[in-house]
């Protein structure tokens, strides 16, 4: 089978007066019809930049490479044409931004805002649009849909604007939803009501969801697959029940361990000392080099491919072909170097 | 803790700090004239004892007045009503000069790492400051005061004279940190101190406020959304919900037993690091209601899942009692209470107080 996309080789790179940063730099993955598929990684990671090549959302000085290769539906996204594009964009690939007051206008209606992507892409009039709009919202679980519907985003709660936002990318019925941090911006009961109604819409209509998230607990719960991205690359990828039981990169393995688990007391955190390099000067070895508490003199010079480390389970990282080296833990080079602290 | 902690404070009680039925209410102003047309009770009747070297966990939702009970508390707030008694102190009666020294003990460490430093001032010149306004070292003896503070924070000496921007998140908060350390305060309102930061960072400024607090006996008031992290460093936490707090234990007792449906429903939307995860989940109907216009009675009642939920609910506050040993909750549905069934009926309760913990089994 197909997958839905299937994206090889991205790398959208910033031409900066500062130097090239390579914020993604050599990412490939595949969506399957139905999917959820999670990404997480810390800030400058280069998961919001991936989310806003396949959209080609991209600005100058921002580019995407040639060579990269965004596969949807049988086209190349890199390549299309602008009017191309946008027939895509909102219709057939839609968006859920982080921030919903800012992703919403203040002097529309937000009944109105649903109906133009109605407009824009569905060829029906304007009654038509409005009713699907209301229709939408009511999918939302908006209570009294038609009242809202006539209001303005300000009039809302931060929950409320949220699903108008998922009414927004759902009513083209799209086949992915790329949702970038859909809940971060919420409170923890309404960020529950939200990614409930996420997976509640995605089994009815089957479709597929690309979650970008910081939080490993909104990716357990919701994906079915995840990619663990740093540095501008794919560092771990695997289905997200072998991911938790045995994660394999050492940054996945200290990203899970740094984070406070509810019942589970740990007198001290661990921690991943130091901080991401700078995108402009990526290290030429494994880019965890530094940080890592198990690196070698193998990884300081040589960059690791992705290895296979089980079934559908890959990890950038030479423990992959000499795993002894995870027997004798040490202070990472950051720490030795007195520059831990970030 | 003991129930005094809803009675007046006794002198002797060995608090640090202590808080009895503290209000901080904003007028809501409407037309030309400004003329005041209610008024929103932010911080609705909060009283709170920290004892000498405890955390304190304040959590809850957006809105619910915990940043806000932190800052009337160190008086950056006036409040409309209510003690503060801190080392004995009233707080409320100090003058300005009174508060000045006042603040030498009571610091606070603020949430946004890049709007809480001032960009044109040096690092060292920002964690100066304190050290100047109270008299306590200058000249080289406070330069090296700041190389000590920027060590003791993880960061290099050298650091004193560059500016903010120059540094990552996380670092900003050491900086924070680093000044409020700098007039050796007993107290510290930490607001939400690791909320901007990434999960490994976070991790990191978590572990320096534990170790900055074991060196220095530091007492701190922990407000944070995030409930796993207040799990993880407070002895004893507070929820909050409309200005209210509506259940206060230990953390193992809140965590392990919820008693208040809202603290329930908060625990059980936290997202599980584990696809295996048996997770019953409480998910809530609507949003928080305005705080300019709390629902009478208890303000959780609107939206509360408990099964004998009925009018009494609507009718009656639920004052905050002590369920169990140290584990204080205001729900009149939830046995022991000091509002009696035939009070509730009165009122037109119909369902009798039934002991209702629907996630025993899930955290068990």
């Amino acid at each position: 089978m197909t997958p839905l996309l299937s994206i090889r080789d991205l790398r959208t790179y910033f031409h900066t007066e500062a130097g090239v940063a390579k914020s993604v730099d050599g990412v490939s993955f595949d969506i399957g019809e139905g999917e959820t598929v999670g990404i997480v990684g810390e800030s400058g990671c280069g998961k919001s930049v991936t989310a806003l090549s396949i959209l080609r959302l991209i600005q100058p000085p921002g580019r995407i490479e040639r060579g990269s290769r965004i596969e949807f539906e049988g086209k190349d996204l890199v390549t299309l044409d602008d009017d191309a594009m946008r027939e895509i964009r909102g219709n057939r690939i839609s968006m859920i931004f982080q921030e919903p007051m800012s992703a919403l206008n203040p002097v529309f209606s937000v009944g109105d805002q649903v109906a133009e992507v109605m407009r824009i892409h569905g060829g029906v009039s304007r009654r038509q649009a409005w009713d699907r709009a209301v229709e939408t919202l009511a999918l939302t679980g908006i209570p009294s849909p038609e009242e809202r519907a006539k209001q303005y985003p300000h009039q809302l709660s931060g929950g409320m604007r949220q699903r108008v936002l998922i009414a927004m990318a759902l009513i083209m019925k799209p086949a992915l939803i790329i949702a970038d941090e859909p809940t971060t911006a919420l409170d923890v009961t309404i960020q529950a009501q939200i990614l409930d109604l996420l997976m509640h819409l995605q089994k009815e209509f089957g479709t597929s969801i690309l979650m970008i998230t910081h939080d490993l607990g909104v990716i357990a719960e919701t994906t079915s697959r995840v990619i663990v991205m740093y540095a501008g690359e794919i560092v771990e990828e695997a289905n997200a029940s072998e991911l938790f039981a045995r994660p394999h990169h050492p940054y996945t393995e200290g990203l899970m361990h740094s984070m406070p688990h509810i019942g589970r007391d740990t007198e001290r955190l661990n921690v991943i000392p130091g901080t991401v390099p700078a995108p402009t000067n990526w290290p030429q070895g494994c880019r965890f080099f530094e940080r890592c508490p198990y690196s070698w003199d193998r990884p300081e010079h040589e960059h690791p491919p992705l290895y296979d480390v089980g079934a559908n389970h890959t990890s950038r990282c030479h423990l992959a072909v000499e795993p002894q080296h995870r027997n004798q833990p040490h202070e990472p080079v950051v720490v030795r170097e007195g520059v831990g602290a970030a | 803790m003991s129930t005094a902690a809803i009675n007046k404070p006794t002198p002797d009680s060995g608090q640090l700090l202590s808080v009895r039925n503290l209000r901080k209410e904003f007028p809501i102003k409407r037309g030309i004239f400004s003329r005041q047309v209610g008024s929103l009770k932010a911080v609705n009747d909060v009283s709170l004892d920290i004892e000498p070297g405890e955390t304190l966990g304040v959590v809850g939702e957006s809105g619910c007045g915990k940043t806000t009970t932190g800052r009337t508390i160190l008086r950056l707030l006036e409040p409309t009503s209510g003690d503060i008694t801190f080392e004995g102190k009233d707080v409320r009666a100090l003058d300005r000069g009174e508060l000045r020294a006042l603040r030498r003990q009571m610091q606070i460490i603020f949430q946004d790492p890049v709007s809480s430093l001032n960009p044109r001032m040096t690092v060292g010149a920002i964690i100066r400051e304190g050290l100047t306004i109270h008299k306590l070292a200058e000249g080289t003896a406070a330069d090296s005061r700041v190389r000590q503070l920027l060590q003791e924070v993880g960061l290099r000496a050298e650091y004193a004279n560059r500016y903010p921007h120059e540094f990552s998140g996380g670092q900003r908060q050491r900086i924070g940190i680093a000044r409020a350390l700098s007039v050796e305060p007993r107290f510290i309102v930490c607001d939400e101190p690791v909320s901007a930061l990434d999960v490994s960072v976070q991790a990191q400024v978590i572990n320096l406020l534990e170790d900055l607090q074991r060196e220095h006996n530091l007492t701190y008031m922990f407000i944070a959304h995030d409930l796993s992290v207040v799990e993880h460093i407070a002895d004893r936490v507070a929820v909050m919900y409309l200005g209210k707090i509506v259940e206060l234990a230990t953390s193992d007792d809140l965590y392990r037993e919820p008693l208040m449906p809202y603290t329930q429903a908060l625990l059980s939307a936290v997202p599980v690091a584990d696809p295996k995860a048996r997770k019953q989940r409480i998910i809530l109907e609507g949003d928080v209601p305005s705080p300019a216009s709390p629902p009478p009675g208890c303000v959780f009642h609107p939206r509360c899942h408990h099964p004998a939920k009925d009018v009494a609910c609507m009718k009656i506050v639920p004052p905050l009692e002590e369920k169990t040993p140290g584990h204080f909750a205001a729900c009149i549905k939830q046995p022991p209470t000091t509002v009696s069934w035939e009070q509730q009926k009165e009122v037109g309760g119909v369902h009798p107080p039934e002991r209702y913990l629907p996630l025993a089994a899930v955290h068990a």
